[in-house]
């Protein structure tokens, strides 16, 4: 059967089986990669980082589980047994020393748990207190974080979605915000909020085991380090908002919250992520800067920071402990740091052009 | 273009003013949150004395006016009130004498960072990738994540304590050094690697090849084309290290006991003398955001290319 030139006739001749041959051509050679196991491939031959993301998970677990089963707490006094004079022989004990109770116990054959960094002025075990500052420190890090990232999100967000008057306004405040001396407006809130009756507010709450001083650096971070955050969010907004596909939601009749939440932000978030993991280490440094000032967290609760205030006072003595709390603070900001550039590296796609 | 540059100045200046306003705003009314106000010791006085000093001091009279009369007195002549626990001495006098020896602290600290670290900068730029690049890049990084009180305890610990080669006290000249030498460690890390990248970016340029190929001498290439345009970023963190600077002193001055205006603030946090902090904390401020305005400005008028929003 001859066939028209023009006809739409179905030409069976095209749909004859495919021999081996071609078939060979349809083979997946490798799985098709998505844009976040490039990523952590990326990252993955980053050596600095990756040993880096190590230690912060080493020290996170360690902070979080040893305290478990410790056989000492962190406000613990040694020297203090009920019913009994205070034993001055626990206080300041160097590294692997015993009380003299504890002597006799392993002088009885007892097997007595170390004093691995020694014990502090007041006898309380100087290891666990460094563990406990660091949860203590990494936590107010996250959530720090987390409150900016949360304000700083839906601001910038709003302010880039909108545009025109509200970004006008927004951005002029975000402008005095961000050049407001920051520590200093950090110390003046925490030093206010100190006595003006945040303590009975929170009594009672879970809250109150955390400090009035705590809740006030949060307070403080939720006010004023959500400025860089949120001009960061609606400047990668702007440019997204000027795409291709939000007009066709626009379009299809999406309103601006489904937007926002369903297009932009999804599209800006390894941008936020990496922002956010490079605030973790700032808030810590606050808060030890806030705590070697005595505006951090309360006795006997310790923190990296107010742990190497105390051990000012000894320093001639007990170098030590100063030494430990500030080793511990310095690997942290310093891991968390590399780990930081080495996301940015790894998941910014401006980066990578 | 020059019409731009002035819009831009009068943009800036108005945001600075702006800005002081806000600090003196936010720091007037959140000391007035403190329960009993600002200028009354915890101390239980009769009712006849509590409102005696709350007349002395302006309390009786609407908050609304009290923020009128103290903007207005601090704008007219600089008052900010008596201290509450040095009786008999003016804040802004306290303040004054803490900035003399905080300002040479500043000043010293601030010029030996920015020698320092201008000249390792370039240094690793120019032997990229050796051994002394990588140690630079190692110490530098070092410094950049350890706080100042830290960094200020340890060298206090290794050089006062352990040697005895210099004294611990800040109070005299000698006692000065170590001070300093922790203050300006951060910024002299920071201008290292600004540095560092910047003359790496300057170096890869189509104006040092040129300049190469006419056969300019190294020194002359460095010294004559390279160093002053990889400077320019440097002129941008000069702000930002001035304020580093003057925070950080708050608690530098504290380890090394510095009788300087950081000290009187942290003492002045402890003691709760409100006049105090909220002196300080504005005048600390000013001098922050006026030193943002100007480094920032430097910055628009020395590289052209800079585009003005």
């Amino acid at each position: 059967m001859t066939k028209k030139p023009f006809s739409q006739h179905v030409d069976l001749d095209m749909f004859i089986p495919a021999t081996s041959a071609e078939k060979e051509y349809m083979v997946q050679m490798r799985p098709s990669s998505t844009f976040f196991k490039d990523g952590v491939k990326r990252l993955l031959k980053n050596k600095v980082a990756t040993v880096c993301f190590f230690i912060i998970v080493l020290i996170t677990l360690m902070s979080i589980f040893l305290p478990m089963f410790w056989p000492y707490s962190y406000d613990q006094m040694l020297g203090i047994t009920p019913g009994r004079p205070v034993d001055p022989s626990y206080n300041n004990l160097a590294p692997f020393e015993y009380g003299s109770t504890e002597q006799e116990r392993i002088a009885a054959g007892e097997s007595v748990f170390p004093h691995i960094f020694g014990t502090d002025a007041s006898g309380r075990d100087y290891f666990i207190r460094v563990i406990y500052g660091t949860r203590i420190s990494l936590a107010v890090g996250f959530f720090a974080s987390i409150i900016v990232l949360i304000i700083g999100l839906t601001i910038g967000s709003i302010a880039g979605y909108c545009g025109g008057k509200v970004d006008l306004v927004i951005m002029r405040i975000v402008d005095m915000i961000y050049s407001l001396p920051d520590m200093l407006m950090v110390i003046l809130l925490s030093s206010v909020l100190k006595v003006s009756g945040l303590e009975q507010a929170i009594e009672g709450t879970v809250l109150a085991k955390i400090g009035s001083n705590i809740i006030s650096l949060f307070i403080v971070f939720g006010v004023l380090y959500w400025v860089s955050m949120s001009r960061l969010i609606r400047g990668q907004i702007l440019s997204l908002r000027e795409q291709e596909y939000v007009l066709a939601a626009r379009a299809t009749g999406a309103k601006g919250g489904w937007i926002i939440r369903k297009h932009l932000i999804p599209n800006c978030i390894s941008v936020v992520v990496i922002s956010t993991a490079l605030q973790i280490p700032s808030a810590i440094f606050t808060e030890s800067y806030l705590s070697f000032l005595g505006l951090g967290v309360n006795a006997p609760m310790p923190s990296l920071g107010s742990l190497a205030a105390d051990a000012l006072n000894g320093m001639s003595t007990y170098p030590l402990r100063l030494v430990i709390p500030a080793i511990v603070i310095s690997l942290i900001v310093l891991s968390l740091n590399l780990f930081g550039d080495g996301l940015r590296d790894a998941f910014d796609p401006k980066l990578n052009n | 273009m020059n019409s731009k540059l002035l819009w831009y100045i009068i943009k800036r200046l108005l945001l600075a003013v702006a800005t002081v306003w806000l600090v003196i705003t936010v720091t007037f009314f959140v000391t007035r949150a403190v329960p009993g106000g600002p200028f009354l010791s915890e101390k239980a006085t009769t009712e006849a004395v509590t409102a005696a000093l709350e007349a002395k001091y302006g309390l009786d009279k609407p908050v609304f006016q009290q923020y009128l009369t103290y903007l207005k007195d601090i704008i007219t002549e600089l008052d900010f009130g008596p201290s509450l626990k040095q009786r008999g001495r003016e804040v802004i006098d306290i303040i004054g004498d803490g900035l003399k020896t905080s300002a040479k602290l500043g000043v010293i600290a601030a010029f030996s960072a920015l020698a320092v670290g201008v000249v390792l900068g370039a240094v690793a730029a120019l032997r990229r990738n050796k051994i002394i690049d990588k140690v630079i890049m190692v110490i530098t990084t070092a410094f950049v994540s350890m706080p100042s009180f830290i960094m200020g305890s340890l060298l206090l610990v290794v050089f006062a304590v352990k040697l005895h080669m210099l004294p611990a006290n800040g109070s005299t000249a000698e006692g000065l050094i170590l001070p300093i030498i922790t203050l300006s460690l951060y910024p002299m890390a920071y201008i290292t690697r600004l540095t560092r990248s910047s003359m790496l970016d300057v170096l890869g340029q189509d104006y040092i090849r040129t300049a190469k190929a006419k056969g300019v001498s190294g020194p002359r290439i460095i010294f004559g084309h390279a160093l002053k345009n990889s400077l320019i970023p440097v002129i941008t963190y000069f702000g930002p290290m001035l304020a580093y600077i003057i925070t950080g002193s708050l608690v530098v001055e504290q380890v090394f006991a510095v009788p300087g205006i950081g000290r009187a603030f942290v003492n002045s946090i402890t003691n709760r003398d409100y006049p105090l902090i909220m002196g300080t904390t504005i005048v600390l401020a000013t001098l922050i955001v006026v030193m943002n305005l100007i480094s920032d400005l430097l910055y628009k008028v020395v590289d052209p290319r800079i585009n003005l929003e």
